[in-house]
């Protein structure tokens, strides 16, 4: 029960996008096709849960008992940088197909507050290690659902006639607060 | 580029926020009033001039190849030295501004002025580049925080505008920071075509 009520409340209530603000720079950068949000959702959903488990094993074997939990900033954005570099080696090895897929987002997640963020909201929230999994991946869907979700309706809006200086970034921007809107019918359910 | 532009740029023409729409994520999620837009913007600028200030200095000896981590490194030490100061003189803000200070490591603007500037100017023109976009920044998120504040609940900086029954929740929470956003670029880029 605890598990559905992480998952619901991550994916629709609190989405990481549409009421966290996190991940907001690939949400209106890449966003403009529906396939090549997929595979951004794809690679944050991969790095995401990877780098969350091994910032909670840093965090609470190495930073806690040493009693520099103040370097929690510094030790993170390390760690998810080198995890996002190991992976991108590793998957280029692996499985060329999906690194093809995945590969050119990859840089770009290093930057991307939802993974840093998320890391840093396990420790907030106490969870453990079984709990902070299943809250990266929740909130990796929400990303996911609402990257797509957002594409879909930006593939149409190329087709509207707008005024001027209305075109580009501020009518995704008002598009995606009509979606955030929506999302608010969410509150509530948890 | 003399240094009067190279100051003034960060304001109006390359503004981080309505023109580079860079740094969205504290842009959206601290602008709930103008006071936090504020401290937000302040917060960044201190990193955003630290970091330039030290990059330009220790740019020669970092070897290309690592120059990226090393950078995040000297930004993350800033910003970790804002977040323990903010929570130790100012718990109120620090309380209010939450998970977005740590993540002022990860804003693109920080990163993106380290890389484009200060990694190829001289200390001074990096210090300069840092206060300009710092600032630029903080006066955009101070003008949307206010935008904000004044549409959500009548009030400047605390200061009652409208009548004291006057409230439009929506503004002050999620969907209204991405509206009020779109609307203030589209704006912004009106007077741009103009001129």
């Amino acid at each position: 029960m605890e598990y559905i009520l992480i998952i619901i409340s991550a994916i629709f209530v609190n989405n990481i996008v549409l009421a966290k603000f996190l991940g907001i720079c690939p949400f209106l950068g890449v966003s403009s096709k529906v396939e090549t949000s997929l595979g951004m959702a794809g690679a944050v959903t991969f790095v995401i849960t990877i780098a969350t488990i091994a910032t909670y094993l840093i965090m609470h074997f190495i930073l806690k008992p040493l009693g520099i939990g103040y370097m929690q900033t510094v030790a993170y954005i390390l760690v998810i940088a080198a995890l996002v570099q190991m992976v991108e080696i590793i998957l280029k090895k692996v499985s060329p197909s999906l690194y093809q897929a995945l590969g050119v987002f990859l840089p770009l997640i290093t930057t991307n507050c939802a993974i840093l963020g998320v890391a840093i909201l396990v420790i907030q929230n106490d969870y453990n290690l079984l709990e902070s999994v299943v809250f990266a991946v929740a909130n990796a869907i929400g990303f996911a659902l609402a990257l797509v979700v957002f594409a879909g309706i930006r593939e149409s809006l190329d087709l509207v006639d707008l005024p001027k200086g209305m075109k580009g970034a501020p009518i995704a921007l008002v598009v995606a607060g009509i979606l955030a809107l929506a999302f608010m019918g969410f509150a509530g359910i948890v | 580029m003399n240094q009067v532009t190279n100051f003034t740029k960060g304001f109006v023409k390359e503004n981080p926020v309505f023109v580079l729409l860079l740094g969205m994520c504290p842009a959206l999620g601290t602008t709930t009033s103008a006071l936090n837009g504020l401290g937000m913007g302040l917060a960044t600028t201190f990193v955003l001039v630290m970091a330039n200030l030290v990059i330009s200095l220790v740019k020669n000896q970092i070897p290309a190849k690592v120059r990226i981590p090393s950078f995040i490194v000297v930004i993350a030490s800033f910003v970790t030295m804002v977040d323990l100061s903010m929570a130790g003189f100012l718990p109120a803000l620090h309380e209010q501004l939450g998970l977005f200070i740590p993540l002022i490591v990860v804003n693109c603007l920080v990163l993106g002025r380290a890389e484009a500037f200060a990694s190829k100017n001289n200390v001074g023109s990096s210090v300069i580049d840092g206060i300009g976009m710092g600032l630029g920044f903080a006066f955009g998120l101070t003008l949307l925080g206010a935008v904000r504040e004044v549409l959500g609940s009548g009030k400047v900086f605390g200061m009652q505008i409208f009548s004291d029954t006057y409230a439009m929740l929506v503004f002050v929470l999620a969907p209204g920071a991405f509206i009020a956003l779109g609307y203030l670029i589209a704006i912004m880029n009106r007077f741009a075509k103009k001129n």
